[in-house]
């Protein structure tokens, strides 16, 4: 079977520094791959890589059977198919919600706001947020700020979502609402590649968990493996500090 | 009912009563106060009293602050004011919008559009490098100088064109420091959806750059209210023309002084209005 997204071979490095050295990982149609590691061990590089807003230095990627890491290709295309939600939310803070969420449909496809309001608000509505619509980034608490950023990248109706440790910068309290957001996208098919320190929510939802150490896919497999019984002494070091 | 009210009775006479600390900083602070208000009117005092005491004070008092000139000429002052917030008020927009376009061309990164980047580089070198002064009299003299027909020869024009050149300039230089200021994660952001590098600056990074430096552009524009004076070079009457025809015609500098009066009441609230404004940035940035 051919994977909906793969990695052959990825490097990067900023500098002296060599980041990724040499991933290959398939992600398959609708599944949820989880890559789980120490701070600084490639995860948000990759994914940055994955969605062009890093050029890969060495190493092919493919999208639906097709290389989108030919060097001087126009990332634009791409990205509109693969989403990605950060850390840091990195809102618009000049801009409503819904704004935040409107602007890529508005400009990038040519919707007007009339057209995309009421999809919008359907999406605001699905995540629990459509009295928070009109407020700016700034009255909104850090988990709702966060599904506002997920609603974004989802409006642009990408096939591939990726999610760079959404929960990292959360309040321990507000971090359950933002992963039911995860389980909601899960359960309707979307293709997820998830950084993240959230082992609980590996364990339960993903279809391959990957272990990266020093910019290397150390082990992957299903989560009740590579948690149950990690092969790897790293992975079993790792494992054995966050669980 | 009569017992819930005497409960808050007693909850809002608790909330009353300071606590010690309360009451020790109280008492500081009533002191400090004392001090420095017996501070300052001995001060104040001692000017009122020791200066027109000094040997001079009437010559000064007679050449500086006269009130029969000084009423004589105050209104012939605010009139020609008026010439200088008119200029000011052409001025402002046009230096506003060539400021930005000076600051977008600074930031061109096609290959194709690198003479306008250059153009850039070389325009804001080139005008914040020259005194004002020097740029009014080469445009505001030389180019009328050329033998234009009227009304091209008018010193309005070309005046205005050199402050447009000079403090665009300026304009330029901050509007591109509230560009480089909008964080790296903000692009990533609006590039992950797709965006086109345009509409990345025109909807995500600009609005928030411009934002960021309306103050620091405020100071440049109250340093403009007051370099509009210097139009008086070549030919306009505005208050400070004005004031140097009254000074020979009276023979005294009380208009000078009168004319200083108008723009220290419009430009000390400007500045400390830019100062609040800096300050609340400052402040909701840390």
């Amino acid at each position: 079977m051919t994977a909906k997204l793969s990695l052959r071979g990825v490097r990067k490095r900023f500098g002296d520094l060599e980041v990724c050295k040499g991933i290959d990982l398939d992600v398959g149609e609708g599944e949820m791959v989880c890559l789980i590691g120490a701070s600084g061990s490639g995860k948000s590089t990759l994914l940055r890589c994955m969605n062009l807003l890093e050029p890969i230095d060495d190493g092919t990627i493919w999208l639906d059977g097709t290389d989108i890491s030919e060097p001087g290709l126009d990332p634009q295309p791409v990205r509109q198919k693969i989403g990605i939600v950060f850390q840091s939310f990195n809102l618009f803070p000049h801009m409503t919600a819904a704004e935040n969420v409107m602007l890529a449909p508005r400009r990038v496809r040519g919707l007007s706001r009339d057209t995309l309001r009421p999809r919008v608000t359907q999406l605001f509505a699905r995540f629990g947020l459509e009295d928070r619509m009109d407020y700016y980034p700034d009255q909104l608490s850090g988990g709702q700020q966060q599904r506002v950023a997920i609603i974004r990248a989802l409006a642009m109706e990408p096939e591939i979502m990726l999610f760079d440790e959404i929960t990292s910068a959360l309040d321990p309290e507000l971090v359950g609402e933002v992963l039911d957001v995860l389980r909601d996208l899960r359960q309707q098919g979307m293709t997820m590649v998830l950084a993240t320190h959230e082992m609980g929510f590996a364990r339960e939802l993903a279809d391959k968990v990957c272990f990266l150490d020093a910019g290397r896919i150390l082990e992957q497999g299903p989560p009740e493996t590579l948690f149950a019984a990690p092969r790897e002494a790293r992975t079993k070091a790792f494992l054995s500090r966050v669980l | 009912m009569a017992d819930t009210s005497s409960q808050n009775r007693a909850a809002e006479l608790l909330a009353k009563t300071p606590t010690r600390r309360e009451a020790y900083e109280a008492d500081v602070r009533r002191r400090s106060n004392r001090i420095a208000l017996i501070s300052t009117v001995s001060v104040v005092l001692a000017i009122i009293v020791l200066v027109p005491l000094a040997p001079g004070w009437e010559a000064v008092q007679r050449a500086f602050f006269n009130g029969r000139v000084f009423a004589a000429t105050f209104p012939g002052l605010l009139d020609a004011f008026l010439l200088n917030v008119m200029i000011f008020a052409w001025s402002a927009p046009l230096i506003a919008l060539t400021g930005l376009a000076i600051a977008l061309c600074r930031d061109a990164r096609a290959p194709a559009l690198f003479p306008v980047r250059l153009f850039g580089i070389a325009y804001t070198d080139v005008f914040r490098g020259l005194p004002v002064v020097l740029v009014i009299y080469i445009i505001g003299f030389g180019v009328p100088g050329l033998g234009l027909p009227r009304p091209w020869n008018s010193p309005y024009i070309w005046g205005t064109l050199a402050l447009v050149l000079v403090y665009s300039a300026y304009v330029a230089e901050v509007i591109r420091s509230g560009i480089d200021s909008i964080h790296q994660s903000q692009r990533s952001a609006a590039a992950s959806l797709g965006l086109s590098d345009r509409d990345i600056m025109r909807f995500v990074v600009l609005p928030q750059a411009i934002r960021n430096v309306v103050p620091a552009n405020m100071n440049l524009f109250i340093a403009l209210q007051k370099d509009v004076a210097l139009l008086s070079f070549i030919g306009p009457v505005e208050v400070f023309r004005q004031a140097g025809v009254y000074k020979s015609l009276y023979a005294n500098f009380t208009p000078y002084v009168g004319a200083a009066l108008i723009f220290l009441v419009l430009t000390v609230p400007a500045t400390r209005y830019a100062d609040y404004l800096m300050n609340k940035q400052n402040r909701a940035r840390s």
